[in-house]
């Protein structure tokens, strides 16, 4: 194989990570935050989407307006759920966290398919977005760049944010310790609140600019629920960087395997997940709870 | 009645445990033209009951309970296809042996570690069991499976009736009797009661000087036996095995089925398994879509108001109505 | 024998830049009726948990009866003898206080994994629960389950469940805490009838209590011993009295 070959697979493995990353990173927060197992983020990474393709063909916004609008209206909507119905279960056990978020995905890709249809839904992007760029060396997919450009600015500017204000040291420390962190003043609950429409607004850029990548459609959420997880899970509750570079990882792994092994390719991943969280079940890159 | 004494007689039969099977029965004469629903419906309460343990008792929360149901199917079809082995009760016992050998061997290794860890490891054994059959199609069928399976008489005597399912129905109802047999006696045992005491409070039954892991496999092992039986079972009524006996949709559904009905009660997975099943095979070929949102919004509602499902409800009505709650624990 | 039946060898515990257990040289002789008192955050429950194996030190041993058990889990040190009841109450709250103290025996006895045997069947068990229930005066509520109690007799059983195991060495941390001052003696009662040679400590901040009970007092602060000896020595004590107590003994 040659370099153009190699660094091509990389590329597109890289395209698809930065959106797993991008839908993945506000559930690894909100989930080591509140310790909550949310398995409808998926749902809304694709309601997202889904406002994204509205927003486009309906309204005729620009690409980016459109994601804008996604975020906006998800973080909205993810508030209200999160109000009414995460937060009377924040002290549950761990099986009526999944009972709510199973039934809410349920819910979502019903309503989903009732009121829009069972179809794929297509992108049309935006003509600067469109085609390919010469790399020099190489000619690669204009779109695939841009994700991968517009993933590690949003890495650059969560780890900014995380590292260098004062709220994102109020949220490290919550996620390092609730209790601590609540007796120190910290207003966990709105906290969360914010987070959490933070996470969702992510999950919905990323369901939005994934849906060239990752397809559209009712069943999107059960589908890659399993790749959200496994993410979260081998990246680190709560660690940006350890949600970043299990995405990359995960997302050149399985670029690389359905080329080569189109009908088992998975089946690797699932392995490996299965070794690294038996290794080290707090994640590559996450801490062992105090 | 004294506690000491309530406790005491806890284990003793009632006199309304013989309904569910008087009922069965009954069914098996009322409605000669649905015993292939019927028997769909006691796969799903075998399979509910093994999770139940696990899940209800034990506490331990799986995704990926469907690897062992997979699992006792996909032993029984290919012991029929390739070893030409059609000998139902054997069959039968290969599957619960393969079953809770995998249990075993996932249990030790994945019950190290807890909450989403586990959750995603249970997740991720199934789904590799699950790809693995997909992959080795020369063994299983891959994606189309194993249809057309045939099966021998249940002891030389009852033939399997694909049309009206007269033999499959009574042969999964005994079996079901007895594989409830063997959890009820584990659920009132001492072992049973430390299973409660391990989902309850951890860190209390370590400071009593319970061997925690140990018990947790045990269940897991158990249970995952059980449900290889119910895979099996499932194969061999039904004639076919495929890929849909693994998978999310499996565990879901089952766990759905089990918390429905009333998880840690016994006979939650009865309740659970028949109202469910009732209900989808009205609504869900009229309607699939609109059924699905009412699963939905049904388990939300459920893990806000009503964890313990059905027979919860039923509890707390008889407490409000001033009596102590008879049924199982 | 010189062996004490409980001790810790230069036991060492740091989270971090925190240290939490400083050097602790500790005897529990056998028969010991043996206080540990302190300022709040002076890791007298972090030292419970070194003892019980809840935590692992970072350093140092604990010896029970000359044995190194520092590598043992905690249910292992259980079954050699050392039970502990919990600051904040750990019990199973869905179950009955009968069922709870069941539990215990059942493990102490060894049928706590029998399988075949329905529990309710098993009269050994349920006649000791019994008598323990009785002796901490709760046998009007035995067929009550836990989250209908209040907090106090919660506690009670609480420490039902500790003597349920029969412990050789008992460790109480504060036990009183919650239970209503008139229903304190019950507690004292409770631990009057022990077998003579079991070792209690008991982590107080109830004065009366300790001064009541203890026959031998260990003042920790900030994760080391400040002072160690018999209740009058300790009252005396210059540096425990300006540290901790205060001059209102």
């Amino acid at each position: 194989m040659d370099l153009s070959s190699l660094i091509s697979i990389l590329l597109g493995g890289m395209a698809a990570g930065m959106v797993l990353f991008i839908v993945s990173v506000g559930l690894s927060v909100t989930m080591g935050l509140m310790g909550f197992v949310n398995l409808a983020h998926g749902a809304f990474a694709m309601l997202g989407g889904y406002a994204v393709v509205f927003a486009m063909n309906h309204w005729g916004l620009p690409f980016p307006a459109a994601l804008a609008l996604g975020f906006v209206a998800v973080a909205a909507v993810s508030l209200v759920l999160e109000r009414l119905l995460y937060a009377p279960l924040y002290r549950a056990t761990e099986l009526d966290q999944v009972l709510l978020t199973i039934g809410l995905t349920f819910a979502i890709t019903a309503a989903v398919t009732l009121g829009v249809g069972p179809e794929t839904q297509t992108v049309v992007l935006p003509e600067w977005l469109s085609g390919q760029t010469d790399l020099g060396f190489l000619q690669y997919r204009t779109y695939s760049l841009v994700v991968i450009v517009a993933g590690c600015a949003l890495m650059l500017a969560l780890w900014l944010g995380f590292e260098r204000t004062r709220i994102g040291a109020r949220i490290r420390a919550a996620v390092d310790n609730r209790r601590m962190a609540q007796s120190m003043g910290v207003d966990v609950a709105r906290l969360f609140s914010l987070t959490f429409a933070l996470g969702s607004g992510l999950a919905a850029v990323g369901g939005g600019l994934g849906a060239e990548i990752l397809g559209l459609d009712p069943q999107y959420p059960l589908r890659y629920l399993a790749y959200f997880l496994i993410v979260v899970a081998v990246g680190g509750l709560g660690r940006i960087s350890g949600v970043f570079f299990a995405a990359i990882l995960i997302g050149i792994l399985d670029f690389v395997l359905k080329i080569n092994f189109p009908k088992g390719g998975t089946l690797f991943i699932y392995a490996l997940a299965l070794v690294l969280l038996l290794a080290r079940p707090q994640g590559l890159f996450g801490r062992r709870s105090a | 009645m004294s506690a000491a004494a309530e406790l005491a007689r806890r284990h003793r039969w009632r006199w309304w445990e013989a309904l569910p099977w008087l009922a069965a029965l009954g069914y098996f004469f009322a409605f000669p033209n649905y015993l292939a629903f019927g028997t769909q419906v006691l796969v799903t309460i075998l399979f509910a009951l093994s999770l139940d343990l696990v899940l209800g008792y034990a506490g331990i929360v799986t995704l990926g309970h469907a690897a062992f149901f997979g699992a006792g199917a996909y032993t029984v079809g290919m012991m029929a296809l390739h070893l030409g082995w059609n000998e139902p009760l054997s069959g039968l016992a290969a599957a619960a042996l393969v079953a809770g050998a995998t249990g075993l061997a996932s249990g030790l290794v994945l019950l190290r570690t807890q909450g989403l860890a586990l959750l995603m490891l249970t997740l991720c054994t199934m789904a590799l069991l699950e790809q693995a059959a997909n992959m080795g199609a020369a063994w299983t069928g891959g994606f189309d499976g194993m249809p057309g399976l045939s099966f021998g008489r249940i002891l030389g005597l009852f033939g399997f009736d694909v049309l009206y399912y007269r033999s499959q129905y009574l042969y999964a109802l005994a079996l079901l009797f007895a594989c409830f047999l063997i959890v009820r006696t584990l659920v009132y045992s001492s072992f049973g009661q430390s299973l409660t005491g391990i989902r309850e409070n951890l860190l209390r039954m370590h400071a009593v000087g319970a061997p925690v892991r140990t018990r947790q496999v045990i269940a897991y092992t158990v249970s995952a036996a059980l449900a290889g039986v119910a895979g099996a079972l499932f194969a061999q009524a039904n004639g076919y095995v495929n890929l849909a006996v693994l998978g999310l949709d499996r565990s879901a559904g089952v766990m759905i089925v089990l918390i429905l009905g009333g998880y840690g009660r016994l006979y939650g997975a009865f309740v659970g398994a028949i109202a469910y099943m009732a209900l989808e095979h009205v609504l869900a070929t009229a309607y699939p879509t609109a059924w699905q949102l009412g699963v939905g919004l049904t388990l939300v509602a459920v893990a806000l108001f009503a964890r313990n499902g059905l027979i919860g409800i039923v509890d707390a009505l008889r407490r409000l109505a001033g009596r102590a709650a008879g049924s199982p624990r | 024998m010189n062996a004490a039946l409980l001790e810790t060898r230069g036991l060492c515990r740091s989270f971090g830049a925190l240290e939490v257990a400083r050097e602790v040289n500790f005897r529990l002789e056998r028969g010991a009726r043996h206080a540990l008192i302190g300022p709040n955050g002076a890791g007298k429950t972090t030292f419970v948990n070194l003892l019980t194996g809840v935590l692992a030190p970072s350093r140092g041993n604990v010896l029970l009866e000359g044995e190194d058990v520092t590598a043992l889990a905690q249910a292992k040190r259980v079954k050699r003898g050392i039970a502990r009841t919990f600051q904040i109450n750990q019990l199973f709250r869905g179950l009955t206080v009968l069922e709870n103290v069941c539990i215990a025996v059942a493990e102490r006895l060894g049928v706590g994994g029998a399988m075949l045997r329905a529990a309710g069947s098993r009269a050994d068990v349920l006649d000791e629960a019994a008598r323990l229930i009785d002796m901490l005066k709760l046998s009007g509520d035995a067929g009550r389950r836990i989250v209908e109690l209040p907090y106090g007799r919660q506690r009670l059983v609480e420490i039902a469940i500790a003597l349920g195991l029969a412990p050789r060495v008992l460790l109480l941390d504060e036990p009183a805490a919650g239970i209503p001052s008139a229903e304190s003696h019950i507690l004292l009662d409770a631990i009057a009838t022990l077998p003579k040679d079991i070792a209690v400590l008991i982590i107080e901040h109830d004065m009366d209590l300790v001064f009541r009970f203890a026959e031998r007092i260990t003042v920790l602060v900030s994760g080391a011993i400040l002072a160690e000896g018999a209740p009058a020595e300790i009252a005396a004590n210059r540096e425990v009295r300006a540290v901790y107590l205060g001059n209102a003994v």
